[in-house]
C-alpha cells in the first residue's frame, strides 16, 4: 500500500453489541488474507496499532480500538475444505457459524460447540474461545479446533496446534486477538444423526431446586440451560426454567434424516403473531423495571404449565435462542445494555449466586435476563471456565442508572474474585485491571504477556478491552503508538470518577 | 450588537477544548480569542505562522485560556487526519471545532479562472470535509460536541459576480446542515453561521458594502448562535434573514437582470 492507512482510511462509529459504548475508529475490510496481511504491516510502519472485528456481536469494547485501525474481517468468510466423510473444516477467520452449518448439516456435520447466535465468526469464536449450553460435558469451542495459522505483528504466518506451537495455540484461542490475525481456522465438527434435539423442560420453583435439576441430568444431557427469573424474590429467588436436550441417536428421529436438510432448521417466522423482525419494537415499551418483571412473572407462569413437557425441537431452534428476535439489542433503547457473566466454583456457587441475585434487587438493579450454565475447566491459559457455574446477566443501561450500575458491578466483581471466580471478556464491559489481575492469577497474566511479547512485540495488537482490562501491562509491551487519557473512551475505569449525567462517554479529564 | 453578550467561563465549560481552523485572521481570529478569553484551551490551525504566533502571544498575555499554533494549509487534505489526532491528544479531547478557513478571490466582470475557482473550492469545501468528518466521528462516539461552520449568505443564490463562491458556500451549508440531522440524535451541535458583510481582508476595498460589522462582532454574534444549542443555523446579524428571503423569492427572470 503506497499511502499512509493513517490517511486514507475512512472513520466509522463502532460500537459493542451493547450499544452502550462507541468509537471513532479507522475501519478497512480486506478482501482477501494477502491485503489483511498488508494493512498490518502497514499499520506496524506508521506505529498505529490494529484490532480485529469479526460480525461485531462482543458485547462489549472487545472490537473496537479507537486509538488505530480495525480490521473488520466479515470479508474473508470463505469455506477452504470441507471433508464431509470426517467432519473436519478449513475456513477462513470471517466465516460465519451460520454460513458454517448451513454448509454441513445436510452432511451430518453440525458444530460441537455454538453461542447463543449464529452470527460470530469463527476467528471471534476462536479469540473469545466462546462456549455453549454444552459447556460442561464437551468443553469451550478451543477444544474442537484442530489447527489455526495465526499471522505475526512480523508478517509471519505460523500454524499452531496441539503440537505445532502448542503454547502458543493454547494462548491465542481465548487470547482476545491480542497475540496476532486469525488467518485460518481448521475445525472437528460434531456428527449428528438428525436435524432435531429431543428437549425437556422443567420448572424450577427457586435456585436451588434449578441446581438440584442440573445435578440430577447432568450425566445424562447433551444440553443444559436454565433461565432465571431475576425479578423474583425471598422463597422464590431463582425460580425460572431448565431446558435438557439430546441429540437423537440412528432410528430416533421419526423423520429419519429428513431433519437434516437445511430448509428444516429455520426460525419461526413469527412469534405470538408478530413477525420476527419487528419484535423488538414490540419489547420497547416493556424494557423497563415494572415492565420486565411482568414479562418474567408471565414467562416463569408459562413455565410451571410446560414443566416436564418433552419435545422435538431443531438445531438452530434450540441454540440460536437469540437470534429468535432480530435487532433485540435495540429494545433497550439508544443506551444500550451491558452484559456481565460470572463464573463460580462449584463448592461456593450456590450461595454466591443466591448473594449475586439478591445484592441485585437491593440496589433496585434486578437484570432482565439471566442464563445458568454447568462449566468445566479446560487448557486454555486465558480461559474463563471453570469446574463450576456461570451466569450471564444483562443490565439495561440509562442516563440515571449509569452511576449506580458501575458500583453494583463492582461490588459483584469483588463478591466473584472473592469466591475463587472469574469472567467472560466476549460479554464484559466494566472490569478493572485489578478484578482481572486477581482473577486470572497473576503468574497467567504473565505467562500471557510473556508470549504476548514474543509475538508482538512492538504492541500492535490492541483494543479498547485490552486498555480496559490490562492497563499498564499493556504500555510496557508497546511503543510508538499514542497513549492518551483523552481518547474517546467507551467504558469507564472507576466509578470514582466525577459523577456525570451523561450515558457512558469520555472519562472526563477535569 | 447587543452588548448583552458578557462571556463567562461558565458559559464556555462545553467548550473547553476547541480548534478553529482559519484562526490567523477576520472572524476566525476573533472567535479563537473570544473562546481562550472566556478560558478554553484553542488549536489555532491556519496557514500564516506569523499570525498565528502573534495570535497566540495576544491570547496568553490576556492571561486566559491557552493557544497552540498549528501550521497547515487547508488543501492539503492528506495531512488532516494525522493532525486532528495529534490537536486532539494535545488538548486532552475535543468539545468544539470551528471551520472558519474560507477564500474569496475577486473575479472581474468576464473573467472565468478555474484555478482560483478550484481553490475555492478547495479551501472552503473540501477542506472543510477534510476537517469536520473525522470531528464528527469522534463527537457522534462521544455523543457530545460542537460543530461551526461559517458559511455564508452568499451561499443563497448564484449570483453573476463570484460563482464558485456561491456555489461552495451553497455546498458548505448544505453538507452542515446534513451533519446536523446526521448527529443532533446523538447530542451533538452542528451550527452553520451565515455572516453578512464583514469587515475583514475578505472585504476589503468592495464596493456597496451595508450593514457592515466588525469580526469581533461577528464572532460574539456566532458564539451566541452556537449557544442556543442543537439545531441552529442562522444569520449573522439576524436582520440578514430578511435580506436571504427577499434573495431567495425573486424570481429567476428578475435577478439574471440584476447586478449585485
Amino acid at each position: 500500500m503506497s499511502t499512509a492507512l493513517r490517511t486514507v482510511l475512512p472513520r466509522r462509529v463502532l460500537d459493542g453489541f451493547g450499544r452502550a459504548g462507541n468509537v471513532s475508529c479507522r475501519h478497512v475490510a480486506p478482501r482477501s488474507i494477502e491485503e489483511l496481511a498488508r494493512v498490518v504491516e502497514s499499520a506496524s510502519r506508521e506505529g498505529m496499532t490494529v484490532g480485529f472485528r469479526g460480525s461485531g456481536r462482543s458485547y462489549g469494547d472487545a472490537s473496537l480500538n479507537g486509538r488505530g485501525v480495525v480490521v473488520d474481517t466479515t470479508a474473508l468468510g470463505r469455506m477452504l475444505n470441507w471433508d464431509p466423510v470426517n467432519g473436519i473444516v478449513d475456513a477462513e477467520p470471517g466465516l460465519t457459524i451460520e454460513g458454517l452449518w448451513r454448509r454441513t448439516i445436510e452432511d451430518g456435520y453440525w458444530p460441537a460447540v455454538v453461542p447463543g447466535t449464529m452470527f460470530p465468526t469463527l476467528a471471534g469464536c476462536v479469540s473469545m474461545n466462546i462456549h455453549g449450553k454444552n459447556n460442561f460435558k464437551v468443553g469451550p469451542f478451543g477444544d474442537h479446533v484442530l489447527e489455526i495459522d495465526l499471522l505475526k505483528a512480523s508478517g509471519e504466518i505460523i500454524t499452531c496446534s496441539r503440537t505445532k506451537n502448542p503454547e502458543i495455540f493454547h494462548a491465542a484461542i481465548g487470547g482476545f486477538g491480542l497475540l496476532g490475525a486469525v488467518t485460518r481456522v481448521r475445525l472437528k465438527l460434531k456428527k449428528v444423526e438428525s436435524g432435531m434435539l429431543r428437549v425437556n423442560a422443567f420448572y424450577a420453583k427457586n435456585l436451588d431446586h434449578m441446581f438440584d435439576i442440573f445435578e440430577e441430568r447432568l450425566g445424562d444431557s447433551d444440553y443444559l440451560v436454565g433461565w432465571v427469573d431475576s425479578f423474583a424474590s425471598g422463597d422464590a429467588t431463582g425460580r425460572g426454567e431448565v431446558h435438557q436436550a439430546h441429540y437423537l441417536h440412528e432410528g430416533e428421529d421419526p423423520e429419519g434424516r429428513a431433519s437434516l436438510h437445511v430448509e428444516r432448521q429455520g426460525l419461526p417466522p413469527t412469534i405470538m403473531g408478530f413477525p420476527r423482525a419487528h419484535l423488538w419494537r414490540f419489547m420497547r415499551p416493556f424494557c423497563n423495571d415494572p415492565g420486565w418483571q411482568f414479562v418474567s412473572a408471565l414467562k416463569s407462569f408459562m413455565a410451571m404449565l410446560s414443566d416436564g413437557k418433552s419435545y422435538l425441537q431443531s438445531h438452530v431452534a434450540f441454540a440460536f435462542l437469540l437470534d429468535y428476535v432480530p435487532n433485540w439489542r435495540l429494545a433497550y433503547g439508544p443506551t444500550g445494555f451491558i452484559q456481565y457473566q460470572i463464573f463460580v466454583p462449584h463448592e461456593t456457587a450456590r450461595e454466591t449466586m443466591k448473594a449475586i441475585l439478591k445484592l441485585q434487587q437491593d440496589r433496585g438493579l434486578p437484570n432482565y435476563l439471566s442464563v445458568l450454565k454447568r462449566h468445566r475447566p479446560d487448557p486454555f491459559l486465558m480461559t474463563h471456565a471453570l469446574d463450576g457455574w456461570s451466569m450471564a446477566m444483562d443490565f439495561r443501561v440509562t442516563e440515571s442508572n449509569h452511576e449506580k450500575l458501575w458500583k453494583l458491578t463492582e461490588e459483584m466483581s469483588e463478591l466473584i474474585v472473592g469466591a475463587g471466580g472469574k469472567f467472560y471478556f466476549a460479554k464484559d464491559a466494566v472490569l478493572r485491571p485489578r478484578d482481572v489481575e486477581r482473577a486470572y492469577e497473576t503468574e497467567k497474566v504473565d505467562r500471557f504477556f510473556a508470549l504476548k511479547k514474543e509475538l508482538d512485540p512492538n504492541g500492535l495488537f490492541e483494543t479498547e478491552l485490552a486498555r480496559r482490562i490490562f492497563g499498564s501491562r499493556l504500555d510496557a509491551t508497546a511503543t510508538g503508538t499514542q497513549k492518551t487519557e483523552s481518547d474517546a473512551r467507551p467504558y469507564r475505569e472507576k466509578s470514582d470518577a466525577p459523577p456525570s449525567s451523561e450515558p457512558i462517554e469520555t472519562r472526563s479529564t477535569a | 450588537m447587543p452588548e448583552s453578550t458578557k462571556l463567562t467561563a461558565a458559559d464556555f465549560s462545553e467548550f473547553r477544548r476547541a480548534i478553529v481552523i482559519g484562526a490567523s485572521s477576520g472572524i476566525g481570529e476573533a472567535l479563537a480569542r473570544d473562546l481562550a478569553k472566556a478560558g478554553s484551551r484553542v488549536a489555532l490551525v491556519a496557514r500564516r505562522k506569523n499570525e498565528l504566533d502573534r495570535i497566540a502571544k495576544r491570547i496568553r498575555e490576556t492571561g486566559t485560556g491557552e493557544a497552540y499554533v498549528h501550521v497547515h494549509d487547508v488543501a492539503h487534505f492528506a495531512e488532516v487526519p494525522e493532525l486532528f489526532d495529534k490537536i486532539v491528544e494535545e488538548l486532552g479531547g475535543l468539545d468544539m471545532i470551528v471551520y472558519a478557513a474560507g477564500l474569496m478571490p475577486e473575479i472581474a466582470e468576464g473573467e472565468y479562472d478555474f484555478a482560483k475557482d478550484k481553490a475555492m473550492v478547495d479551501v472552503n469545501l473540501l477542506g472543510a470535509m477534510a476537517w469536520l468528518n473525522p470531528a464528527a466521528a469522534f463527537f457522534e462516539a462521544q455523543r457530545r460536541g460542537t460543530i461551526a461552520g461559517i458559511s455564508s449568505i452568499a451561499g443563497e443564490r448564484g449570483r453573476r459576480g463570484n460563482p464558485a463562491y456561491c456555489t461552495t458556500k451553497a455546498a458548505l451549508s448544505t453538507y452542515l446542515e446534513s451533519l446536523r440531522n446526521r448527529l443532533a440524535r446523538y447530542g451533538v451541535n452542528v451550527v452553520t453561521v451565515k455572516p453578512g458583510f464583514v469587515d475583514t481582508a475578505m472585504t476589503k476595498g468592495k464596493k456597496g458594502l451595508f450593514w457592515l460589522i466588525s469580526a469581533e462582532q461577528a464572532a460574539t454574534a456566532t458564539l451566541d448562535l452556537i449557544r442556543k444549542g442543537t439545531g441552529a443555523a442562522g444569520f449573522v446579524p439576524h436582520r440578514w434573514a430578511l435580506v436571504a428571503w427577499v434573495v431567495r423569492h425573486i424570481p429567476s427572470f428578475v435577478f439574471r437582470r440584476l447586478n449585485f
